[in-house]
């Protein structure tokens, strides 16, 4: 049993770099977390770019159509939800999140043990690899704040610093509920990057769980419940990153509309 | 669920990728594809203009049909009404060209008849004038004798 739990308690653990010797905690880097999510994104830019690069307006090719579909379904999902002025941001931010996220989740598809045995072969089975960035906290944090900080500019690009601090301690009660208006307004916003990136976190971390526990049972058995799971993940991970998307675009339109 | 320094890599990471988007992945893109949006609603434009112009065309043309048809009955009802004029007037003229000369011919034919009459009668003037000299044997003196016979003559 506690090769069980070694086991699993090796597939979740960061490989951790602690760049500061305080006390805090904070200064150390998921390495892990870190590079993967670096290169998925490079391999986003790559793609795009050469896309963007090589788009032809006649006889387009296959492979130009797939990734034309991808930015016009981001582009049409930022027409329908977005009701805010134009801007030059929010369809590029949209096709990053979505890419980004996708790819990040899509490592969860690779083997659990495909990481370890490279590992092992390299002669350093101990040595910690989580493969699946946005299955840590930090990863769906670190998006989900930086969309915080869109909302908020969003909204003092579109009423102004004034306008929006006057929403800020009038909305949605009046100026006489002025407290209650704060507190509901500093509720509003804290909850939208705390919803989006835990239910991506929780999403990934949990489909990752399952993977691994798939992989504790014996091998020739492992297909009857991994296969299904799998197929089933394939949905899941493009929804989460749709999700994302689209609640980003959202919230960004909410925050330059009138309360 | 530790929340460490990851946070701001992967923010920065973000915010690079954005950014990099923004600049050079989506205007080439957004560029590309409303340029191709803009070139199909040219082309079906231009295909529903062409349509319209071809039933213009039609229509203009069987107008232009219709008139010439008219036009072409005017000509030839003109023609035939013009053919019939000449010909009458060509009859006409003949006609009177026949009356004229046959008028002409009757002249010249009084005329003649006239000149050979006047002749004959200076003939049978002259022989008589000289068969009353034979009667008579005596030369008619041509002075005296002139009103007897410019009667003669006029007698005959």
């Amino acid at each position: 049993m506690s090769s069980t739990t070694e086991y699993i308690v090796h597939h979740l653990t960061h490989n951790n770099v602690i760049v500061s010797d305080q006390s805090s905690g904070f200064w150390s880097i998921h390495i892990d977390t870190f590079s993967m999510s670096l290169l998925l994104g490079f391999i986003y830019l790559f793609i795009f770019t050469l896309l963007a690069r090589r788009a032809k307006v006649e006889n387009p090719g296959k492979l130009q159509l797939f990734f034309e579909l991808v930015v016009e379904m981001v582009s049409q999902q930022v027409k329908d939800v977005y009701h805010g002025k134009k801007s030059k941001m929010i369809v590029p931010l949209s096709l990053t999140i979505f890419c980004w996220i996708f790819l990040m989740n899509l490592m969860d598809l690779l083997p659990v043990d495909l990481i370890n045995f490279t590992n092992h072969l390299a002669g350093n089975p101990e040595a910690h690899w989580r493969v699946v960035p946005s299955a840590d906290v930090n990863a769906t944090f670190a998006m989900s704040i930086s969309v915080l900080f869109l909302i908020i500019g969003y909204s003092i690009k579109a009423k102004g610093l004034g306008g929006w601090g006057k929403e800020l301690i009038s909305a949605p009660f009046g100026i006489y509920a002025l407290p209650l208006n704060i507190l509901f307004q500093l509720l509003e916003l804290v909850t939208k990057p705390i919803s989006l990136s835990l239910r991506l976190f929780g999403n990934m971390y949990a489909g990752e769980l399952v993977f691994i526990l798939i992989a504790l049972l014996p091998w020739h058995t492992q297909w009857l419940l991994g296969v299904p799971w799998a197929i089933f993940h394939i949905l899941i991970i493009t929804l989460q990153a749709f999700i994302f998307m689209v609640l980003t675009i959202v919230y960004l339109s909410m925050a330059v509309e009138k309360h | 669920m530790e929340i460490n320094a990851t946070l701001l890599g992967q923010a920065i990471t973000f915010a690079i990728l954005v950014l990099f988007t923004m600049k050079f992945v989506w205007p080439p893109l957004n560029n590309m594809m409303e340029e191709r949006a803009k070139k199909i609603a040219d082309g079906l434009a231009a295909a529903e203009k062409g349509k319209q112009e071809l039933t213009a065309a039609k229509s203009k043309i069987e107008e232009e049909l219709k008139h010439v048809q008219l036009r072409a009955t005017e000509i030839m009802s003109n023609a035939e009404r013009r053919s019939d004029q000449i010909i009458s007037e060509a009859k006409e003229r003949a006609v009177k060209e026949c009356e004229k000369i046959h008028s002409d011919a009757k002249a010249q034919l009084e005329q003649e008849i006239m000149r050979a009459k006047e002749q004959l009668r200076m003939r049978v003037g002259a022989l008589v004038v000289k068969g009353a000299e034979q009667i008579l044997k005596v030369e008619i003196d041509q002075g005296r004798h002139q009103a007897l016979l410019a009667s003669i003559k006029a007698e005959l």
